[in-house]
């Protein structure tokens, strides 16, 4: 089974994904020096799908990148680009190359990206495709047509805590938990008061013990960022004081990662909060910064660490 | 049988801007055609959602399933029935039934049919035998 799997059996142990950056030409070799700074401390990166509905590398591509320089992926998979046959064909061919981990998304709109004329899809949902992957691991196409053996999979989704309407999103999380979803990374959120609301609705309700909640944080280097989600990402909104926080400092690289530290250790100590998924966009060896301040250890250390109490016990 | 459908059009189509998906689950949805969000997404609304609460992809529209969510709470005269079925999971469209009447299709039960692999194994009639 997939490490992020195992550590979901496990049930109490940190969990820490990474949102693999995209590559647009070159080689593996320049794909795994993409990865280098953020993949040490990941237990799995995404392999994203179009991210933006930008075209790029494919997720399935990536993910099999990923296992070829020993970085274990979660393979996106979106309902904007491809029908429901394509998708199970993606899910069903990483898993051809041993990728057991598949994250399911609604994805962005076409009109997100750079050929916003092209025609969109949405064949299914997010939720229909959480179900979809939860058939296949079982065994099934949606057709009913045996899979034999079944393919091992750990199936997770998405969820936006910081989005209308706010009450109904845990619900609507707890609607893929249901669907069979082990993990959840939430969108980034800038309105602390929301993720904790969200998070504490699945809390109450005995989700956070089936499904791992992992928001997300976006190491940003300063204002600018900061302002392109707010006006430019559906579903992010940045109040004008985080933003005048950063633009306002004298040094608004350094106040842009206290605010990142913030977000990461707010969201650490909230009931049902089992980790986190690390988005880099400083690049600037931030990442290692961050994690010796939250106290977190490169993955290597942890599985060994890991390794030794069981063998203890 | 196209009579039906015609008649159907007709009347759903001003009222809900009905697009002839030929399984209607407007009862289900607070009253709200989930074909008119521009995903068609049938499960709720998507991340996009944007602080006003407009539509990722149409800006100068309120967002399908904001509203949606908003009536199946609070339109009068709606069945507590239907209100509860808000959050069910539903199933994927059936792109066979476009153009088809709904109200046919309910009557004879064809909008229910789902393709084998979408019910769980361990909700299936067989699991539950063995069980």
């Amino acid at each position: 089974m997939s490490r992020l799997g195992e550590l979901l059996d496990k049930g109490d142990e940190l969990i820490i994904t990474g949102e693999a950056p995209v590559i647009d030409g070159g080689t593996l070799k320049d794909y795994e020096a993409k990865l280098a700074e953020l993949a040490p401390w990941c237990d799995a990166m995404n392999a994203t799908d179009n991210t933006a509905a930008h075209a790029h590398a494919s997720n399935v591509a990536m993910a099999i990148a990923m296992q070829r320089v020993g970085v274990e992926p979660i393979l996106q998979v979106v309902c904007r680009d491809k029908n429901r046959i394509a998708q199970q064909a993606d899910i069903m061919g990483v898993a051809l190359h041993g990728v057991e981990n598949i994250c399911c998304l609604t994805g962005d709109d076409v009109t997100a990206g750079d050929e916003p004329e092209a025609r969109r899809v949405f064949d299914l949902d997010g939720p229909q495709l959480v179900r979809l992957a939860n058939s296949l691991k079982e065994g099934r196409y949606l057709s009913g047509r045996k899979i034999d053996p079944a393919p091992s999979l750990v199936i997770g989704a998405v969820e936006n805590p910081a989005t209308h309407p706010l009450d109904y999103r845990a619900q609507r999380a707890a609607k893929k938990i249901l669907a069979g979803a082990r993990f959840l990374q939430l969108q980034i959120c800038y309105h602390p008061e929301r993720l904790e609301a969200f998070v504490a609705a699945l809390h109450a309700n005995g989700f956070t013990d089936k499904c791992a909640i992992l928001p997300t944080v976006v190491a940003v280097k300063g204002p600018g960022p900061l302002r392109f989600m707010d006006s430019s990402v559906p579903g992010i909104s940045v109040p004008v004081e985080t933003i005048a926080r950063v633009a306002d400092a004298d040094d608004s690289a350094e106040e842009a990662y206290q605010l990142v530290l913030e977000q990461c250790q707010h969201a650490l100590a909230l009931p049902g909060v089992r980790g986190l998924h690390l988005t880099d966009f400083r690049k600037d060896g931030s990442i290692s910064r961050l994690c010796a301040d939250l106290g977190i250890r490169p993955r290597s250390e942890r599985e060994s660490r890991a390794n030794d109490f069981a063998l203890a016990n | 049988m196209k009579i039906i459908a015609a008649i159907e059009h007709v009347i759903k189509k001003p009222i809900w801007d009905c697009q002839m998906c030929g399984q209607c689950v407007l009862h289900d949805t607070g009253m709200t055609c989930p074909m008119t969000c521009p995903k068609t997404l049938r499960n709720g609304p998507c991340g996009g959602v944007r602080e006003d609460g407009h539509c990722e992809v149409k800006p100068e529209m309120r967002c399908v399933w904001v509203k949606a969510e908003d009536r199946s709470r609070n339109l009068p005269l709606l069945p507590t029935v239907w209100r509860e079925h808000f959050n069910n999971l539903r199933p994927p469209v059936d792109n066979r039934l476009k153009g088809d009447s709904s109200w046919k299709n309910a009557i004879s039960g064809r909008d229910k049919e789902t393709p084998p692999g979408w019910t769980p194994a361990t909700e299936a009639p067989e699991a539950e035998a063995k069980a």
